[in-house]
């Protein structure tokens, strides 16, 4: 019974965040709870009712999150039982000793860091950060492509219910790091159940230290149980000791597989205390199980021709000196700080200006999503990444707000601009302009030319995004590494036109 | 005894006026409603059913660039499309196709400048342009500068198509209207800007499909930081609307009328020369057989 309550409430749960991730219609609004009731994202916003909250459900029941909640588990437990259906042999768990000095470790040097200012090493370990890059660098690509293979069929008999939409994968590190990721996780969870969460993942390690005291717990009778190891068997979390009749708390996930296994009925879960529980001998095992990848560091030089030829025509390169962050992220600083990289911004922004970063944020900063505008520039109004952003990265902002909040500002390089280099008309940059920041002004003849003000400049990248001049554009965003307050646009008191005639 | 007003009784009145006199070639309308202002428009311009056949699949081109409201300007008067919509069903048209190369994001432009609301209760249907894949190649040997470009498929597969667009001031080609709402058929708008956009504009106008008829939407005129426009204060409220055939010379007429609420010399409006250079039509308005109506 508990099992079956345990599978609905966590596939459902799953199933929604999976979901929540791969939408790109919007059908579930911006305002989701599904990630901010994550451990991880909850501690670095300082949500401390969520905090709370799920320190009092681990503390009562144990780690019912590994379980229900963390969709790692979830994703491990779905492969663990896709291994049992195709396995030919029957899949048996045993007893391990806790791998005390590796789960540790690994925790202390992730908060050691984080508080050193490398979350870098957070976000790679922290299990709803890693499922989000899943979902957003492996599966999502696969998912639009299955969707625009929809569309087209049903656009060819002329039905637009599906629409194609733009399925490029954003940045091949954080690909690979996505199928890393799924791929060794995925391998130690049909080999081994719970492993991950038991030795590396410090989500695990945290709560386990609470799991330990819980009220409610799976106990095993001494007096019905007939030492047949049974449950042990069936123990992904290796933490059952059949021998010595005990259960290591720190290690169970509350799956609740073990209970309807046992033919005597000895395990139950339940609140009575008869004795003290104690975790088991530390281990003095010390081989490390890789659970994360190292980025690659080696930097990709190539001698850019055009660049050579470029700049002997008097043209200026506009290369972006300094990173842009999302809006209302305060600043660089804070953003890196907090931004552990679950992509879920960079999946639910419909102008496509987020993408993970390479190293443009330096080997720390290594995923964090940054500011680009290759394929869009950031709607006015839209203030989607700062909606859904649960660690408090992007912190959220009204539409008036976000309408003042400058993440960049315009530059203009004349000597690349179209109007100055040909004699032509063009103002391109200004069309997009939601403040006039760039604005055209008469310049010769008929001809109009930009001209900057970076006051009321908000960095949307409008400009830059349409700028037609090649090899370098005539108009890019510098970022602020502190974002500022724009000044708002002040419209001049004209008189009142009336027309009464055509004119002609 | 009340007549009620019908679609048919509208199609036929269109019919008995222009049994009299000789063919018009541009109506400019003031002081109306949209709607009401092309009623009158297409009366006097013969009726609809000279444009449009019973059986042919339309394309209405309005001009949808922008996320913007109805009263900013940014987009055509959705009422305005609405009712030719109806008017093409009317007429006998199989199918009415709507749709807009956008500068915002699509969906969003569609929807918040009224026109997928319209256009969807006159049964008309709205199409997606986002994609390169909804483009073929289609050669312009009469242009100058831009000898091919991707045009949407839907005006590619259309019997005819209306161009609708609305009049604005244009930070680079100082003016917006006819000639350059082509630029919402094409894929690749950065060619235009990279090559003499006020070239390219004419240019575009020389694709062989050419548009049955030009309405130009001046109910409410963009004055100033067009396209896009920056706030209500760009906007003036002049209800206008002016039909014809020549894309030219319905441009002209329009840009006369933009130079009452702000100056712009028709000289700095250089696609129009281009167009007239082109043979796509004529400036010269003096030439041309106006029907001027105030409602």
């Amino acid at each position: 019974m508990l099992k079956k309550i345990r599978l609905i409430v966590s596939l459902v749960l799953f199933g929604l965040i999976t979901f929540y991730f791969l939408d790109f219609t919007g059908v579930f609004g911006t305002h989701s709870w599904l990630q901010r009731i994550q451990l991880v994202p909850a501690l670095l916003s300082l949500s401390f009712i969520i905090i709370a909250a799920l320190f009092l459900l681990t503390f009562l029941f144990g780690r019912i999150y590994c379980s229900s909640i963390c969709p790692m588990g979830i994703y491990q437990d779905i492969v663990g039982w896709i291994t049992r259906k195709v396995a030919k042999r029957k899949k048996r768990f045993k007893y391990t000793r806790p791998k005390t000095m590796l789960r540790w470790g690994t925790l202390v040097v992730t908060v050691i860091a984080f508080f050193a200012g490398f979350s870098v090493l957070l976000g790679l370990l922290d299990p709803y950060s890693a499922y989000g890059r899943m979902v957003v660098n492996v599966f999502k690509p696969i998912y639009i492509a299955g969707n625009n293979l929809f569309a087209s069929a049903f656009n060819h008999f002329d039905n637009y219910m599906f629409y194609k939409v733009d399925a490029s994968i954003l940045s091949i590190p954080s690909l690979i790091i996505g199928l890393l990721t799924l791929l060794v996780i995925g391998f130690l969870a049909s080999k081994y159940g719970r492993l991950w969460c038991n030795t590396i993942c410090p989500v695990g390690t945290l709560l386990g230290l609470i799991g330990r005291f819980s009220l409610f717990k799976v106990r095993i009778d001494q007096i019905k149980c007939n030492h047949c190891g049974v449950c042990a068997t069936k123990c992904k979390a290796s933490c059952i000791n059949s021998s010595e009749q005990s259960i290591d708390y720190t290690r169970c996930v509350d799956c609740f597989d073990c209970i309807g296994e046992c033919r005597q009925h000895a395990l139950s879960y339940n609140l009575r205390v008869k004795k003290v529980d104690h975790s088991t001998d530390s281990s003095k095992r010390n081989f490390l199980i890789a659970g994360a990848a190292t980025a690659s560091v080696v930097p990709k030089v190539f001698a850019d021709a055009q660049a050579v030829v470029a700049n002997a025509n008097g043209l200026k390169s506009d290369k972006r000196k300094t990173p842009i962050t999302p809006p209302g992220s305060i600043s660089r600083a804070h953003f890196q700080n907090k931004c552990t990289s679950c992509h879920l911004c960079v999946s639910k922004c419909p102008s496509h200006v987020l993408k993970p970063s390479f190293m443009e944020y330096g080997l720390d900063g290594f995923m964090q999503p940054t500011v680009y505008f290759e394929k869009g520039f950031c709607n006015f109004d839209c203030t989607v990444c700062s909606d859904v952003c649960p660690n408090g990265a992007i912190l959220p902002l009204t539409k008036e707000q976000k309408h003042l909040t400058q993440m960049g500002q315009v530059v203009f390089i004349m000597e690349n601009c179209i109007v100055y280099r040909e004699n032509t008309s063009c103002g391109a940059c200004s069309e997009h302009c939601p403040t006039q920041a760039i604005s055209m002004v008469p310049y010769k003849g008929g001809l109009t030319i930009p001209n900057v003000d970076t006051a009321i400049c908000v960095g949307c990248g409008g400009c830059e995004y349409v700028c037609p001049a090649r090899p370098y554009r005539a108009v890019h965003i510098e970022g602020d590494a502190i974002q500022q307050k724009a000044k708002p646009f002040v419209e001049k008191k004209e008189k009142h036109i009336k027309v009464d005639n055509f004119g002609f | 005894m009340t007549i009620q007003r019908s679609e048919a009784m509208d199609i036929l009145s269109q019919k008995l006026v222009s049994a009299t006199g000789k063919k018009v070639d541009l109506v400019a309308v003031m002081g109306g409603e949209p709607d009401v202002m092309f009623r009158r428009a297409i009366t006097e311009m013969g009726g609809i059913k000279n444009f449009i056949k019973p059986g042919q699949k339309v394309v209405v081109k309005p001009n949808i660039g922008w996320d913007k409201a109805p009263e900013l300007a940014s987009n055509t008067n959705p009422k305005l499309i609405g009712e030719i919509v109806k008017q093409c069903f009317a007429a006998g048209a199989k199918e009415v196709t709507v749709f807009d190369h956008t500068c915002d994001d699509w969906q969003k432009c569609y929807k918040n400048s009224g026109i997928e609301a319209e256009v969807k209760a006159a049964g008309g249907k709205l199409v997606p342009a986002h994609l390169e894949s909804y483009y073929r190649p289609v050669s312009l040997p009469h242009a100058k500068n831009m000898k091919n470009a991707k045009i949407h498929e839907a005006i590619v597969n259309c019997d005819v198509w209306i161009n609708v667009p609305v009049l604005k001031n244009h930070g680079g080609a100082n003016l917006t209207i006819s000639m350059k709402n082509h630029m919402g058929i094409v894929w690749d708008r950065g060619f235009f800007h990279q090559n003499d956009l006020q070239q390219c504009i004419a240019d575009i106008c020389t694709l062989q499909k050419k548009p049955v008829l030009n309405v130009v939407d001046a109910y409410r005129v963009m004055k100033t930081n067009g396209p896009r426009g920056r706030s209500a204060s760009d906007v003036v409220l002049t209800k206008g609307l002016f039909v014809s055939q020549d894309i030219v010379a319905v441009d002209t007429a329009a840009a006369k009328f933009f130079n009452q609420v702000r100056e712009m010399p028709l000289d700095t409006v250089t696609h129009l020369t281009n167009g007239q250079a082109l043979k796509i039509g004529t400036m010269d308005l003096d030439k041309l057989n106006i029907k001027r109506i105030k409602i």
